[in-house]
């Protein structure tokens, strides 16, 4: 991360492309996401939200263009991309027979962590997200709020630069809600960019910017008064359901 | 290198899966009971070989009559007893051929001349089959010399090396040992990668810099050493109930089932990383199964099958692994007569564990 322009872009994305067999999943997709920034991705299911997130993280191979992360090219170096950013998954993507500390002190050896260093960041990341009492606790166990949680611990074991959360608040109850939105202001306070998809609109709004995603193409990008102008609707979530319906429109 | 984390991660999860450990130790000793109690067939074209001290006429027809039978095919011709000896340990013969420097004398005196039959007795199947063939041999070499004289001209005196009980247990255990610890090993690991796959564990792990060697051996390491547990197992087992020795080295058996263990191991995690789905990882080790227990020597001896048949025995590293069992444990042998079998498991383990580290991809896709 030499120049300013890298350093001040977290994520740079030109003209990406993935495409399943048939199915066009993103189109030509163009992005910029500023470091430090909370950036909400939006769209309806099957809008190439989570394709493009997987890009980003590595785990998907674009069909065409380029995207870096934190100053590293995802296709190049996608090894150096891991070791600097977290990654929340859709899904519960941790260990239900291992117990959250079991999780969290694997998650810490993958990164590294050995000896006390390890055993002081799980029992602060315990602290910091009230996990403590359920240490001993099998994840399998838990619910959808505490999984999160636990989750989220286990992504920012390493102090990423940036975070992908992919609704990372799908299931969970409103009260575990709000605390995994206080953790993710947090996180942004402290310099970590985070690109965070959601169907909330509640959440939506709390994003510095945002970008709508439609059949696998980017309309709209901006703050959420801009992309309110833009759509010229009085809330997100008029703009939402004016897309969905452009988007069955079209099926038709 | 993160394969210390990953080893404890497996060894963490493996204690509290307590119905797998279950069956990797239950599962042995049941098949060991019930195979040990069964099984048994009809042999052809054994590997013999003839230590003609008489080298006549007589001595010569005794030996095409043999070849008659069907059940031998002569393969080659030993100068002494050493040489015989050599070639039944080694493998290279499952039968031998003695007849001594007097036979044609005794013959033509009237008297009853006797040859020798040597049989490798440690694959009882192909020795019951040796037994009665030479038998037949004997007695229509005697008819045709004599008819109707008593006692006959000639005699077939048959000797079982190495299981003169002829007990079939003590063939068939180091063959179950080999059959279980293939088909265990394959199966856990073919659905190791594709159950985190599934559970979706995979996609939160792989994101992380772990490396892909790491991510294999931590798979594969505990599974090598519950092998082991499972091995000596049946092998205590087998000495209990079957009376199966052990005449050779254990640290020959261990080593061999080192590079054994870790072939399958690399093989069901090959499978795991070309599979889709648990379903389609556990059918693929069934498959694989199979042949396994058909063509690689456990139950019927290879020397008996079809070319194409041994060919894929040839590929498969049980068959190796069955010779290198079965002359440890019956025949006592030791590694100068086992190298090739182990340099041969050690390919496989070296080929299909790297197969699999390079197959494995850090993408969901």
């Amino acid at each position: 991360m030499t120049d300013n322009a890298v350093a001040w872009e977290a994520v740079n994305v030109r003209g990406l492309r993935k495409v399943f067999g048939p199915r066009v999943a993103v189109e030509n997709l163009d992005l910029s996401i500023r470091t430090g920034e909370v950036f909400g991705l939006l769209g309806p299911n099957g809008s190439g939200k989570t394709t493009t997130i997987r890009m980003l993280c590595g785990l998907m191979t674009p069909t065409a263009g380029s995207a870096s992360v934190v100053g590293f090219d995802v296709i190049a170096s996608p090894e150096q991309v891991r070791r600097r950013i977290g990654y929340m998954s859709q899904r519960f993507g941790l260990y239900d027979d291992l117990t959250v500390a079991e999780n969290m002190r694997f998650y810490a050896s993958v990164y590294g962590l050995r000896g006390d260093a390890r055993r002081r960041r799980v029992e602060e990341q315990l602290a910091e997200l009230g996990l403590e009492e359920r240490a001993g606790q099998l994840a399998g166990t838990m619910s959808g709020g505490w999984k999160q949680r636990l989750a989220l611990a286990c992504a920012t074991t390493h102090r990423p630069a940036m975070l992908f959360l992919d609704e990372p608040t799908a299931g969970v109850d409103p009260a575990s809600r709000r605390l995994l939105w206080q953790w993710i202001y947090n996180l942004a306070k402290q310099g970590t960019t985070i690109l965070v998809t959601t169907h909330y609109m509640d959440e939506a709004e709390r994003c510095e910017r945002l970008a709508f995603l439609s059949r696998g193409h980017l309309i709209a990008v901006g703050t959420v008064k801009e992309v309110l102008t833009h759509f010229n609707q009085p809330t997100i979530e008029d703009v939402f359901i004016e897309l969905q319906r452009r988007d069955e429109g079209a099926i038709v | 290198m993160s394969l210390l984390p990953m080893l404890w991660k497996e060894v963490v999860q493996l204690r509290r899966d307590r119905f797998t450990l279950a069956m990797m130790v239950g599962i042995p000793a049941i098949q060991l009971v019930l195979f040990g109690y069964a099984i048994r067939t009809e042999v052809r074209h054994l590997p013999t070989v003839v230590l003609d001290q008489s080298g006549t006429p007589e001595s010569r027809a005794l030996v095409s009559t043999l070849r008659n039978t069907g059940n031998f095919e002569i393969t080659g011709w030993v100068s002494n007893r050493a040489e015989l000896a050599d070639r039944i340990a080694g493998g290279d013969a499952s039968a031998a051929l003695v007849i001594p420097r007097d036979y044609m004398r005794d013959i033509k005196r009237g008297r009853t001349a006797s040859a020798q039959m040597i049989v490798d007795a440690a694959d009882p199947m192909a020795s019951s089959a040796a037994m009665s063939g030479a038998a037949r041999a004997g007695a229509a070499r005697a008819a045709a010399l004599a008819p109707g004289s008593r006692p006959a001209l000639v005699e077939m005196r048959v000797r079982p090396w190495y299981n003169p009980g002829m007990r079939d247990a003590v063939y068939i255990v180091p063959g179950i040992i080999g059959v279980l610890l293939s088909l265990t090993m394959v199966l856990i690991t073919s659905i190791a990668i594709v159950r985190e796959r599934e559970r979706g564990t995979l996609e939160q792990l792989i994101v992380t810099p772990i490396d892909k060697t790491s991510l294999i051996l931590g798979k594969l390491v505990p599974f090598l050493v519950i092998g082991f547990v499972q091995m000596s197992v049946i092998l205590v087992l087998g000495w209990v109930l079957f009376d199966v020795p052990v005449r050779g080295s254990l640290a020959v058996l261990y080593l061999l089932a080192f590079a054994f263990i870790v072939a399958n191991l690399g093989l069901g995690l090959l499978m795991s990383t070309l599979v889709r789905s648990q379903l389609q990882a556990m059918q693929l080790g069934f498959l694989f199964l199979l042949p396994n227990i058909l063509l690689s020597g456990f139950m019927f001896p290879r020397q008996a099958m079809p070319e194409v048949a041994q060919w894929i025995g040839a590929a498969l590293p049980l068959t190796y692994f069955l010779t290198g069992l079965r002359g440890v444990l019956l025949k006592g042998i030791g590694l100068e007569q086992l190298w090739a079998e182990g340099m041969i498991l050690t390919a496989f383990a070296v080929v299909l564990v790297s197969a699999s580290v390079v197959r494995f991809s850090k993408t969901i896709e």
